[in-house]
């Protein structure tokens, strides 16, 4: 199979509110999908619909030749996640918190215990690794955030804003490790609002707004798509998007509230 | 079955994470301590009992001169608890009007005036009185004080009677030498009471407040903990990383039920150690029947623990949601009070609480000694709430929890 996300006319309804306006799009094994948009344009409702946190409310997905919502459980054996918050537990060390959650993927104890010290010796987390979580700096939890996502050695990495709020430094070998990643074959889908990340990382590009996919290409193509000298991505989403800034809120969108609620009509078990 | 099996060990797996996660906290862990230690001190003492009061400030007016007066005040002044403490701490004043001023001005909680003319009237076979002066503005303290003076002077008038029926008895019999075989005692007091208690020794506030505190903090930490603790993980976004894992949200919502039994358990534990050790409790009955009743309060209330925990966004909503179940429910249940003495409606309304009947089986057993045939609706009823709700909780959280 050449695509490993397949997405067709995918909704999502929060209350009368569509977050996601039937968008359809594919992914092809292998490669960097980067996934732009302004805040509350329904990025993070798409990751959250392809990882199978939220229902969609109409359309249909497949990710790594499963169907998100008829066999979800199938999903998330494929799939990593490293979202806006950090999937970790504070006063576990950061090994500990590796153990746990390489042991909800029911591989054997041995086998964790090696990739987590890889992945740590790796993430030059080594010397930490029997430190509580919640005495690391954030760039230091987001490397034991990633190598977390990685244990159990996915198919297709969601990284959601993944160098969000980070210095010069961890951001840097964070992209680094995304190339190393894409070198191994692994899909990372990525979203992010640096411009230079996105362009300097992705193989193919989608702008998504109010909910609708408005651009899809490479980066390289998007940037000839405007009538600009040494166009960036920066020009071309300005340009796409808008410079209006995003004010509007939305109370029925679970991430705008924090929370979440009743919804969704089809039922993942 | 191999899918069931996975189930456990996976929920296994969550609650060992979340006990780990509790044990390292240790401001948590000091709570977890003090809350029931708290909880039994103020439960414990802010009720008087005859044993909780002592060296009680009584002033005392005896204008009379006569002998019986005097051994009267003197044992008022030599009354002592059980525990060996004198009970009141005499002063002396000179009448009523002076008695009254002193509880006005709160130096004495309560006066005993005997007029000049106490032991004459004795003498002359008239009746005598002793005027007793609460203090209005404490009325547990004017209640119990006033029972304690009743007795006195009701044993004193007993002892005044006995003599003097003696005397009659002694005049008469020569006349009527049936009278001689009359007892004095037979005449004053026809019918006698006898006390045969079920436990040895004197129940004390402590016995009846420890199941019921015991069973209050099981909810507690049942209810509230796992309300908070699912929500803590959705807001720190952790939840997100168990529910992309390919593991059942069975075993998500098991692991942490467990976790919390296991909190729970160890909770109602300290309570009833610190109860034996500190408060002089006596467990009566069987340990087994209680653990199995601590695990029987867990489970009826593990259901509504749930509810909330799917329903509820945000930690502080999970936390005012419980206190809106919880805080009738402590009222209620008769853990503090008991029900008998509450208004009719409130009655019933406590019939449809699970803690009362948790708080009543635990306090059967504990002190009374009551073996399972005594506690077994009890038992049923909060097994068949536990499993109702649990049948709806279950599947309420499966649907909840993706949107």
């Amino acid at each position: 199979m050449e695509y490993i996300i397949e997405v067709k006319n995918l909704v999502k309804e929060f209350k009368g509110f569509r977050a996601v306006d039937d968008i359809s799009f594919y992914v092809k094994r292998g490669e960097v999908f980067g996934f732009l948009g302004p805040n509350g344009a329904g990025k993070s409702t798409t990751i959250k619909m392809l990882c199978t946190l939220l229902r969609p409310t109409s359309g249909s997905g497949r990710v790594a030749e499963h169907d998100i919502v008829e066999d979800p459980a199938l999903v998330r054996e494929h799939i990593g996640l490293v979202a806006e918050k950090i999937i970790l537990y504070d006063r576990l060390t950061a090994l500990e918190n590796l153990m746990f959650f390489g042991s909800l993927y029911h591989l054997p104890k041995k086998e964790i215990a090696d990739r987590a010290k890889k992945w740590l010796q790796t993430l030059e987390m080594g010397k930490w690794q029997d430190k509580p979580v919640g005495t690391f700096s954030t760039g230091m939890k987001q490397r034991v955030n990633i190598a977390r996502a990685l244990l159990t050695q996915p198919e297709v990495m969601f990284l959601d804003e993944p160098t969000l709020g980070l210095d010069p430094q961890t951001s840097r070998s964070i992209r680094d490790f995304i190339k190393d990643l894409h070198a191994h074959g692994v899909t990372v889908i990525l979203t992010t609002h640096i411009m230079p990340e996105a362009d300097e990382l992705a193989d193919t590009i989608a702008i998504i707004d109010h909910g609708k996919i408005i651009a899809l290409n490479t980066p390289q193509n998007l940037k000839l798509s405007i009538q600009k000298e040494n166009a960036t991505l920066e020009d071309v989403f300005l340009q796409l998007t808008g410079r209006d800034m995003r004010e509007e809120t939305h109370n029925n969108v679970p991430s705008a509230r924090g929370g979440h609620m009743f919804g969704g009509r089809s039922r993942i078990r | 079955m191999k899918k069931i099996t996975q189930v456990f060990i996976d929920s296994y797996r969550m609650a060992r994470k979340d006990l780990l996660d509790f044990f390292r906290d240790r401001m948590q862990l000091v709570f977890f301590i003090i809350m029931p230690i708290f909880m039994m001190i103020m439960t414990g003492f802010i009720f008087p009992t005859e044993n909780s009061l002592k060296d009680i400030p009584l002033g005392i007016a005896n204008q009379d001169t006569g002998q019986m007066s005097t051994t009267m005040t003197e044992v008022f002044a030599e009354m002592k608890t059980s525990d060996g403490d004198t009970i009141f701490s005499v002063q002396t004043y000179s009448d009523a009007a002076e008695l009254k001023d002193a509880i006005k001005a709160q130096k004495i909680n309560g006066g005993v005036f005997i007029a000049a003319d106490f032991s004459r009237a004795v003498e002359q076979n008239q009746q005598a009185s002793v005027t007793i002066i609460p203090d209005q503005s404490n009325p547990q303290i004017a209640q119990v004080l006033t029972q304690l003076l009743q007795q006195v002077i009701a044993g004193t008038s007993t002892n005044v009677a006995q003599a003097k029926v003696d005397e009659m008895i002694k005049l008469t019999a020569a006349a009527n030498p049936q009278l001689a075989q009359v007892n004095a005692e037979a005449v004053i007091q026809p019918i006698q009471s006898a006390i045969d208690d079920l436990i040895p020794g004197k129940p004390n506030y402590f016995q009846f407040v420890a199941p019921g505190i015991m069973a209050m903090i099981v909810m507690m930490s049942v209810m509230t903990g796992l309300a908070v603790s699912v929500s803590r993980e959705r807001e720190a976004g952790t939840l997100d990383g168990l529910l992309i894992a390919p593991v059942s949200r069975l075993s998500i919502i098991l692991g942490k039920a467990f976790s919390q039994t296991a909190r729970g358990m160890i909770q109602g534990m300290v309570v009833l150690l610190l109860a034996i050790l500190i408060f002089g409790v006596h467990v009566y009955g069987n340990w087994l029947i209680m653990i199995l009743l601590l695990f029987l309060g867990v489970f009826a209330f593990m259901g509504i623990g749930i509810l909330v925990s799917a329903l509820a966004s945000a930690q502080e909503s999970a936390m005012t949601i419980m206190m809106t179940f919880q805080f009738p429910m402590m009222f209620l249940s008769g853990v503090f009070f008991p029900i008998q003495q509450m208004p009719q409606a409130m009655q019933y309304i406590s019939k449809v609480i699970p803690l009362t009947y948790e708080a009543t089986a635990l306090r059967k057993v504990i002190v009374l000694g009551a073996g399972l045939s005594s506690v077994w609706t009890e038992v049923l009823i909060l097994f068949i709430v536990g499993a109702a709700m649990l049948a709806i909780a279950v599947p309420t959280f499966r649907r909840v929890i993706t949107r």
